[in-house]
C-alpha cells in the first residue's frame, strides 16, 4: 500500500455524553503522528475547545460544522487522498459512512486509512456483525425468534434461562422483559407476544450480571497483532461500560480466561481488517454453574463478544494513560503503512511497539456523572451513558487508586466516607441492587452496618473480589475510629488510599494535623513511573504517580519549574476548555525556558499526555495530592511556585490551601482571587472604583437573605460562592423560594456564603483580558444572544459584540483595564457585565449602565475560542507575565485589540436527550456540556454555521410549541407573527395560545402534561426561553 | 508467624515486608516476572527450580489456585516475592488460597515488598542471590548466603527432571509418537501435543540417543529448564547423535542445548526474560509475535555451524529466539510456545513440528 500524501482528518465534534475530551487527545496524536510522517493534514472539527484545531498540530485547519455536505466541499478543494475516520468517535464514523454513500470518496479517489468503511458497517450492523462473527467461530448471545407462545419454552430451553424477551416493532422495547423461570418465561413472552404488532418476539439469552471486559487490540497492516491492556468493569453486564467503575488490567481472571479473550480479541481484529485500533467488549461467565467449562476441559468457551468499535474510543483514551502506550499515535502510522515493529516506543526509547504494555500498578476509572447539576434527573446506569467525564487513579492497590480516583471526582466533601442522609432510616442494601451513581457509597455504607461481601455481591452482581477490597477500606475506617493513631496504623491507612481529611475525621484530628504526623513519622508517598514495562526497562518518560512504598523515583526535577495544576473531570461547567488552557500554559512555560509540570487525574486529555510537559503527575486534584507532589518537588526548602489560573474552579480552590501552606503562586495571588470571591470585599473594591453593580450581599443565614432581598427587590440571583458553570445558580421570585434555596444551598456551599444580586434583564455581555499588574490588554468583547440570567456558558455569543453602542464598549474597556490593576491581577482574567440600556436608545441621548457582574481571574471558557478567532495568543501572554513581563515587553499596546475582520459565533451543546427526569429550561445553572464555532465573513453566515455545527436549527417546516410567560410576552409578538408567516403550525399551552388567537393566528392548544415530554421542551427551548426561574 | 520478614539480596541490600506461605527460610537466584496473570503456573514451573520470583504485577492471588492450572508435579520456585498477597480470592474454579498452597508445599514468600524497586535493583545490576529469612540476623543470612552453593554451580535439570519414563494421559486417536526429553517439561506442551494427536513418553533428562530412538519416535522435543545449559553437555551429545534420525524441536532450554551441539556458545543474560509480552521478529516472514519467556541464558549465534541459521529475533535485544536447520529437521525456539501463562499466539510451532514430522516421513522409511 502506498502511504497517502494528504489526509483528511474528522475531528468529533462538541462535547456531549459518550463523546467528551477523549477524541481531542486523540486527533492531536494522530495529526502530530502523521507529520512526523511527512504526510499533510487535513483536520475538520467544530469545536474550537480543543488543542486540534489550534495552529501547529495538523497542516490546514477548518473549524466547519461536520457536515456531508460541508466535508464534500472541503474534499474538493483539498484533494486528500485519504481519510482516517477512526479518531472522530461515531461522529467520525458516521460521517465517513456518509460520505462513502454518497460517492464523494470514490468521486475524489480517497481511501479509507485504517479501518475499511465495509468493516465500519459490519460493526455497526447487528445482524452483519452477528453473522461476522458466527463465521470465525466467535460465541454471540443466542437468540431466536418466535411467533408461538408453545415454542417459545423450547427455545428458552435451548439457549439457557435467564431470557430477554423482545417484543417486535414496540416503542422502546414496551411489553418486553427478562424472564428467570419458565413460568415467567411463559408470561413475559405471552405479553411480548401480544404486545408486538406483528406478533413475533425475539428471546435473547440474558446476560445480566456477567462479567463485562474490554480488550484494546492493535492490528497493522503486515498482520501483526498486539494487545494494550485489557480492563474489567466492576459493574457488571446491563451496565454502559462508560458508566461503569472500570479497574485495568482486570483482576479476577484467570491466565486461561485472560488468553482465551485475548485470542478471541485478535481472532475478531484479523476478521475485520482493521489496521489500527479496536476495543472488544465481552460478557465472561462469572460462576461455575454458567461457565460449563473447566480449564484445560474444553467444552463451550464461556464468554460472548458483545461489541466491537472500529475505532479509537473512550477506552482506548484510558488504555492509553493506564499503560503509557499512545493508541491513537501508533493507530495514526499504522493507518499511513508503518508496521508495529518500524514505530519507536518513546516510552523504553529502545524498545519498539511491537509489544504489549506489562502494567505494575492498578488503575481504577470512575466516571463523573452531572447528576450534581440535575438533583431530579433519573440516577440509574443502563445501558445509555449518561457519565460526562471520568477520572482515573493509579496506584500499587486497589484500594489506594480507588480512593485516589473519589477523591478526583470533587464531590465537594464526598468521600468515601459520604453517606446519604435517607440510609439513616431506609436501609443501604436498598441501594444495592440498583446500578446508580451512589451504589459504591451505598456498598460502603451496607458493609459499615454489617452486610458481608458475598450477600452484596449476590444483590449487585459485582464481583466479591471487589467487596471484599472494599470491605477493607472498612476495616481500617473501624481501626483508625476504635485504635489510636500509629505510625504503623497510619501508614497503613495510607496504603489503603484514605485521605488525610477521611483519617482526620475518623480519628478525631484536623487534616492539618494528620499532614503534621505524617512528615513527622516519615509517612510520606513515593512517586513511581509509569513506563509500559513494569521497570523491565530503563524509561524516560516523565509519568509518575503517588504511592506509598519505599523507593522515589521522581527525583525533584533541577533548574527553574512551575507546575500546573489541571481541571479535573470533564463536567458541565468545566469542560475540555481549561484542558487547552492548562496545555498551553504548559506549552508557554516550556518556551520560556521553565520546566512544565502539569498535575491532573483526568485521562481523557491532552494535558495528561506524557509528552506535554516535561513531568507528568497523574493525581488527585485537592490539597493533599497537590500539596505532597509539591513536596516532591521541594529543593532547598522551596517548592516550585504553582499556576492554578488555567484549571477551572478546580485550580483556582487551591490557591488559599497553597497560599496557606506558603507555596508560592505564580501571577494573581490567592488574595486577589479572594477579593474578587468574595462579595463584600469585590463591593467595596467596586465601590472604591466607581464601578456599578447590581445591589446585592453575600448572606450565611436565611434571615439574611431576606432582608437582604427586602431590600433589593425580587427577583433576585442566588448562588453560592466559590463555584463554576453557575452550579445550583437560580433566579428566585419570591421569599418562599428563597428559603427553600438558602435552607438547601447551606449544605452544597459547605461552610461558604451565599451571593444574593438583583437580578438585572439587561444584555449580557463579557470579555476576557490579560493584565500585567499595570496594563489590561482586552483580546475582544463577546455578546450573548440570551439575555441575562442565562448562564454564559449556555448562550450564544457573538465576536464581535456587534449589537453593542461604543459607549457600552467603552465602559467595558474602561472598567475592565481599572479592575484588572486595582485587583492585582497577573495574567488572565475574566469580566462579565449585563447592560442596562434607556429605551429607546439615542446616540446623543443618556449613556446605558453598565454593571459589573462577576470578575474572574482566571481563564475562562472563552479562552480558546477568543483566542483562535482574534489570533492573540492569551494563555501565552499569561503566562509571559506571571513570569514577571509586562505587555510592554512582549510588544503589545493596552486596550481592546483591533477588531478581526471576521464573525464568529459559539453555540452551546446540550446532552439532554441522554438525560431522563433532567428539566431541560435555561437558566442561571449551566447545562450545556459542549460548544461549536461557526465564522464567516458576515454575522448570519458565522451564526448559520454554529447552529449547524450544534445541531440546533429550526426544521424549514413544521411545528413550533410556545409556552410563554407572562412578562416576557408582549416581547414575543414580534417573533410569533415571523414564525406564522414563515408557514409554521404553532402550537401553545393556553395561555400562549389565548395571545396567539388574539393576534388573530391559527393556534392549536396542547396541556402543560404534553408540553413537559422532552422533546417537546427541547424544540420550545429553541425558540424562545425566558429566564425567569421557577 | 513472624511478623516480617527479609529478602536479603548477595549485595547486601534489603527488602522488607511480611511473610506469608511457609515459615522457612530459603535462598535462590532472585529473578522478576511482568507477566500480568499466570502466577500459579510460573510457579510450577520447572524453570523457576533454584530460583526466587518476583511478580512485578502488585496483586497476586487475586483468583486463588485451582488444582488443575499446574505445570509440573509441585511448586518449583524456592520462595515468591510480591507486592501484595491476596487471602479471599475470587475466582469459580479456586481450591484454596496463593498463601494456602506455598505453606501446603513448604515454599516461604513475601508480601508488602516494593516489588518495583527490587525489579529496579535486579535489571541494574543484574539478577542475583537472595535468602528469604524471618528469624535470622541480616549478617546471618548473608553468611548462609555465601555458604550455599550458587545458582550457576549446581546442574538443577537433574533435580527437576522425572527419574522414570512416563507416558502422558494416552489419547486413542494418537497417531504420533512424540518422545519428550524432559530437562523440566511444563504439563502444557505435553497437553497441546496430546491435543494433536500424540502419543507422548516422556524421558529423564539423561536418557541416552539410542535408549531415545528405541521408542521408535516420530519426533523428539528437548524441553525447556532450569539453569546453566553448559551443565547439559550430556544432551548435546545425544542431540548430535540424533540429528537426521527424527525430527527435534527443542524448546528454551532445549534450543540453548541444541545451539551448543550446533557450535554456538551460551552465555548468561543480565536479567533474564520473563514474561508474556516479549516480541519476537520471525526472520523469514518479518512478522511479529508476541511470547511467553522464561530464561536467564541465550544462545550466541556468532559461532554457530553453517548448518543451521537463525530463524527468530528477540526484538528488543536481538538475542537468538530461535533456529533451523538448513537441511534436516531441526527446530528449536527460546520462548515458551506452550505459553501457560501467557499469549496462545505461538502454538502454531507445534503444528509446524508436526508438519515437519509428516515430511520426513519417507527418509526416516529408508533411514530405518
Amino acid at each position: 500500500m502506498s502511504k497517502p500524501s494528504r489526509v483528511l482528518i474528522i475531528g468529533s465534534g462538541p462535547i456531549v455524553i459518550g463523546q467528551a475530551a477523549e477524541f481531542d487527545y486523540s486527533g492531536s496524536q494522530a495529526c502530530r503522528s502523521l507529520r512526523e510522517e511527512g504526510v499533510h493534514t487535513v483536520l475538520v472539527n467544530s469545536n474550537p475547545a480543543t488543542i486540534m484545531t489550534d495552529e501547529g498540530i495538523a497542516d490546514t485547519i477548518y473549524i466547519e460544522p461536520l457536515t456531508v455536505d460541508i466535508i464534500s466541499r472541503i474534499i474538493e478543494r483539498e484533494r486528500p487522498d485519504g481519510l482516517l475516520p477512526t479518531l472522530g468517535g461515531q461522529t467520525g464514523l458516521n460521517l465517513a459512512v456518509a460520505l462513502a454513500d454518497s460517492g464523494v470518496l470514490d468521486c475524489f479517489d480517497m481511501r479509507s486509512l485504517g479501518t475499511p468503511i465495509e468493516t465500519i458497517r459490519a460493526a455497526e450492523d447487528r445482524e452483519l456483525f452477528r453473522d461476522l462473527l458466527i463465521s470465525i467461530g466467535e460465541p454471540v448471545p443466542e437468540s431466536e425468534i418466535v411467533t408461538e407462545l408453545d415454542h417459545a419454552r423450547s427455545v428458552a430451553k435451548r439457549i439457557g434461562l435467564p431470557t430477554v424477551v423482545r417484543p417486535a416493532y414496540t416503542l422502546g422495547g414496551t411489553g418486553g422483559g427478562i424472564a428467570h423461570t419458565f413460568d415467567e418465561l411463559e408470561h413475559v413472552s405471552r405479553g411480548g407476544l401480544a404486545a408486538s404488532p406483528i406478533h413475533q418476539v425475539l428471546l435473547e439469552r440474558s446476560l445480566l450480571g456477567w462479567k463485562e471486559i474490554e480488550y484494546e487490540v492493535m492490528r497493522d497492516g503486515a498482520d501483526n497483532c498486539i494487545t494494550v491492556c485489557n480492563m474489567e468493569n466492576i459493574d457488571p453486564m446491563g451496565v454502559h461500560t462508560g458508566d461503569s467503575i472500570v479497574v485495568a488490567p482486570s483482576q479476577t481472571l484467570s491466565d486461561k480466561e485472560y488468553q482465551m479473550l485475548r485470542s478471541a480479541s485478535l481472532k475478531i481484529i484479523r476478521a475485520l481488517g482493521i489496521e489500527g485500533g479496536c476495543n472488544i467488549q465481552f460478557a465472561l461467565a462469572p460462576r461455575r454453574e454458567i461457565a460449563e467449562w473447566e480449564p484445560g476441559a474444553g467444552g463451550r468457551p464461556p464468554y460472548y463478544v458483545i461489541e466491537v468499535n472500529p475505532r479509537v474510543s473512550r477506552s482506548s483514551a484510558l488504555a492509553s494513560k493506564a499503560t503509557g502506550y499512545p493508541i491513537a499515535r501508533v493507530a495514526a502510522k499504522i493507518a499511513v503503512g508503518k508496521t508495529l515493529d518500524q514505530i519507536p516506543n518513546r516510552v523504553t526509547g529502545k524498545t519498539t511497539a511491537a509489544f504489549e504494555p506489562a502494567l505494575d500498578y492498578c488503575v481504577v476509572k470512575i466516571p463523573r456523572w452531572p447528576f450534581d447539576k440535575f438533583p431530579l434527573g433519573e440516577r440509574c446506569t443502563g445501558t445509555q451513558m449518561k457519565a460526562t467525564g471520568e477520572v482515573m487513579a493509579i496506584d500499587r492497590s486497589f484500594e489506594a487508586a480507588l480512593g485516589k480516583a473519589v477523591r478526583s471526582l470533587e464531590f465537594g466533601s464526598r468521600s468515601l466516607l459520604w453517606e446519604d442522609p435517607a440510609w439513616r432510616d431506609i436501609d443501604p442494601r436498598d441501594y444495592v441492587g440498583i446500578p446508580t451513581d451512589e451504589r459504591l457509597w451505598a456498598v460502603l455504607a451496607s458493609l459499615r452496618r454489617g452486610a458481608t461481601p458475598e450477600e452484596l455481591s449476590q444483590m449487585s452482581g459485582v464481583d466479591p473480589w471487589f467487596l471484599h477490597k472494599l470491605n477493607a477500606i472498612v476495616r481500617m475506617e473501624g481501626r483508625l475510629l476504635a485504635e489510636s493513631l500509629t505510625p504503623d496504623l497510619l501508614r497503613e491507612a495510607k496504603r489503603l488510599g484514605l485521605p488525610d481529611t477521611d483519617i482526620g475525621t475518623l480519628a478525631d484530628r484536623l487534616p492539618e494535623q494528620v499532614r503534621y504526623l505524617r512528615e513527622e513519622w516519615g509517612v510520606l508517598p513515593v512517586y513511581k513511573m509509569v513506563d509500559t514495562c513494569a521497570a523491565e526497562f530503563e524509561a524516560e518518560t516523565p509519568y509518575f504517580y503517588s504511592t506509598y512504598d519505599s523507593e522515589n523515583e521522581a527525583i525533584a526535577l533541577a533548574g527553574q519549574k512551575a507546575l500546573v495544576v489541571g481541571s479535573g473531570p470533564i463536567r458541565i461547567g468545566q469542560g475540555i476548555e481549561f484542558d487547552y488552557s492548562a496545555v498551553h500554559a504548559a506549552w508557554a512555560l516550556q518556551e520560556a525556558g521553565v520546566a512544565a509540570i502539569i498535575a491532573n487525574s483526568n485521562p481523557e486529555t491532552v494535558s495528561t499526555d506524557f509528552d506535554t510537559s516535561d513531568r507528568l503527575y497523574f493525581e488527585p486534584l485537592d490539597e493533599e495530592g497537590i500539596r505532597d507532589l509539591l513536596g516532591n518537588e521541594t529543593t532547598n526548602g522551596t517548592g516550585p511556585p504553582s499556576i492554578v489560573q488555567f484549571g477551572g474552579q478546580t485550580a483556582i480552590n487551591l490557591a488559599w490551601p497553597l497560599a496557606r501552606a506558603n507555596q508560592p503562586i505564580l501571577g494573581s495571588s490567592a488574595e486577589a482571587i479572594d477579593i474578587a470571591e468574595d462579595r463584600s470585599r469585590f463591593e467595596e473594591l467596586l465601590q472604591r472604583l466607581g464601578i456599578p453593580q447590581p445591589p446585592g450581599a453575600a448572606v450565611n443565614a436565611v434571615e439574611h437573605a431576606l432582608s437582604t432581598a427586602q431590600l433589593i427587590g425580587y427577583p433576585v440571583l442566588v448562588r453560592p460562592s466559590y463555584v463554576l458553570g453557575g452550579r445550583a445558580m437560580e433566579i428566585v421570585q419570591n421569599p418562599r423560594d428563597l428559603i427553600r434555596y438558602v435552607t438547601n444551598a447551606v449544605e452544597i456551599a459547605a461552610g461558604k456564603p451565599i451571593l444574593i444580586d438583583k437580578y438585572l434583564e439587561g444584555i449580557e455581555a463579557e470579555v476576557d483580558a490579560i493584565c500585567d499588574g499595570q496594563q489590561t490588554l482586552i483580546p475582544g468583547v463577546m455578546e450573548h444572544i440570551e439575555r441575562a440570567g442565562v448562564h454564559s456558558g449556555d448562550s450564544l455569543a457573538v465576536y464581535p459584540a456587534i449589537g453593542l453602542h461604543p459607549d457600552e464598549v467603552e465602559k467595558m474597556i474602561d472598567y475592565t483595564a481599572r479592575l484588572g490593576p486595582a485587583l492585582g491581577v497577573k495574567g488572565l482574567m475574566n469580566v462579565q457585565y449585563v447592560i442596562m440600556r434607556p429605551e429607546p436608545k439615542r446616540p446623543d441621548g443618556p449613556p446605558s449602565d453598565v454593571y459589573v457582574l462577576e470578575v474572574n481571574p482566571r481563564a475562562s471558557r472563552t479562552v480558546p475560542f477568543l483566542s483562535k478567532v482574534t489570533g492573540v495568543p492569551m494563555v501565552r501572554l499569561a503566562v509571559q507575565v506571571m513570569l514577571g513581563k509586562t505587555l510592554a515587553d512582549l510588544g503589545y499596546e493596552p486596550g481592546l485589540w483591533p477588531r478581526q475582520n471576521l464573525f464568529a459565533v459559539k453555540a452551546p451543546v446540550f446532552s439532554m436527550s441522554k438525560l431522563i427526569g433532567v428539566d431541560t429550561h435555561l437558566g442561571p445553572e449551566m447545562k450545556s456540556t459542549g460548544e461549536v464555532m461557526g465564522v464567516d465573513h458576515t454575522f448570519e453566515a458565522a451564526l448559520a454555521k454554529a447552529l449547524t455545527a450544534a445541531d440546533m436549527s429550526l426544521p424549514r417546516k413544521g411545528s413550533i410549541l410556545l409556552s410563554l410567560a407572562d412578562s416576557t410576552k408582549p416581547e414575543a409578538l414580534g417573533l410569533i407573527r415571523d414564525l406564522a408567516a414563515a408557514g409554521y403550525r404553532l402550537c401553545a399551552t393556553a395561555g400562549t395560545a389565548a395571545m396567539i388567537r388574539a393576534m388573530d393566528l391559527k393556534v392549536e392548544q396542547v396541556p402543560k402534561r404534553i408540553a413537559r415530554r422532552p422533546g417537546y421542551r427541547d424544540a420550545a427551548r429553541r425558540l424562545r426561553n425566558s429566564p425567569r426561574g421557577r | 508467624m513472624a511478623a516480617k520478614a527479609l529478602l536479603v539480596l548477595e549485595d547486601g541490600t534489603i527488602f522488607e515486608g511480611k511473610p506469608f506461605g511457609a515459615p522457612a527460610r530459603s535462598h535462590g537466584e532472585v529473578v522478576f516476572s511482568t507477566a500480568m496473570t499466570g502466577y500459579q503456573e510460573m510457579l510450577t514451573d520447572p524453570s523457576f527450580a533454584g530460583q526466587v520470583l518476583v511478580l512485578t504485577y502488585p496483586l497476586a492471588g487475586n483468583y486463588g489456585i485451582n488444582r488443575e492450572t499446574v505445570e509440573s508435579k509441585r511448586i518449583q520456585v524456592r520462595g515468591l516475592i510480591v507486592h501484595e498477597t491476596c487471602n479471599l480470592p475470587s475466582h469459580w474454579a479456586s481450591d484454596m488460597t496463593l498463601h494456602e498452597y506455598l505453606a501446603s508445599q513448604d515454599i516461604p514468600a513475601i508480601a508488602s515488598v516494593d516489588t518495583r524497586a527490587l525489579t529496579r535493583r535486579l535489571r541494574t545490576s543484574g539478577v542475583m542471590m537472595g535468602a528469604i529469612t524471618s528469624d535470622e540476623r541480616i549478617d546471618a543470612a548473608l553468611a548462609r548466603l555465601r555458604s550455599v552453593p550458587s545458582y550457576g554451580d549446581t546442574d538443577l535439570v537433574r533435580e527437576v527432571t522425572t527419574d522414570e519414563p512416563y507416558e502422558w494421559e494416552r489419547s486413542s486417536a494418537a497417531h504420533r509418537h512424540i518422545v519428550v526429553v524432559d530437562s523440566g517439561v511444563k504439563y502444557n506442551i505435553l497437553r497441546l501435543l496430546s491435543d494433536r494427536g500424540c502419543r507422548l513418553t516422556t524421558v529423564p533428562a539423561i536418557t541416552s540417543s539410542e535408549e531415545v530412538l528405541s521408542l521408535k519416535p516420530d519426533g523428539i522435543v528437548f524441553s525447556p529448564g532450569p539453569g546453566d545449559p553448559a551443565f547439559l553437555d550430556y544432551q548435546v551429545a545425544t542431540i548430535k547423535s540424533l540429528i537426521g534420525k527424527a525430527p527435534i524441536l527443542g524448546i528454551c532450554l532445549g534450543h540453548q542445548v541444541l545451539g551448543r551441539a550446533f557450535g554456538a556458545s551460551t552465555f548468561k543474560l543480565k536479567f533474564g526474560h520473563r514474561g508474556a509480552n516479549h516480541p519476537v521478529n520471525d526472520v523469514a516472514t518479518g512478522r511479529v509475535h508476541i511470547t511467553s519467556q522464561n530464561h536467564g541464558y541465550a544462545v550466541d549465534s556468532d559461532r554457530l555451524s553453517s548448518d543451521i541459521e537463525v530463524s527468530q529475533v528477540h526484538l528488543n535485544d536481538g538475542t537468538c529466539e530461535g533456529l533451523r536447520h538448513r537441511t534436516e529437521p531441526v527446530i528449536s525456539i527460546q520462548y515458551h510456545s506452550e505459553a501457560s501463562p501467557g499469549p496462545l499466539d505461538n502454538v502454531y510451532v507445534f503444528d509446524r513440528f508436526l508438519e515437519i514430522i509428516e515430511k520426513f516421513e519417507p527418509t526416516k522409511g529408508s533411514a530405518s
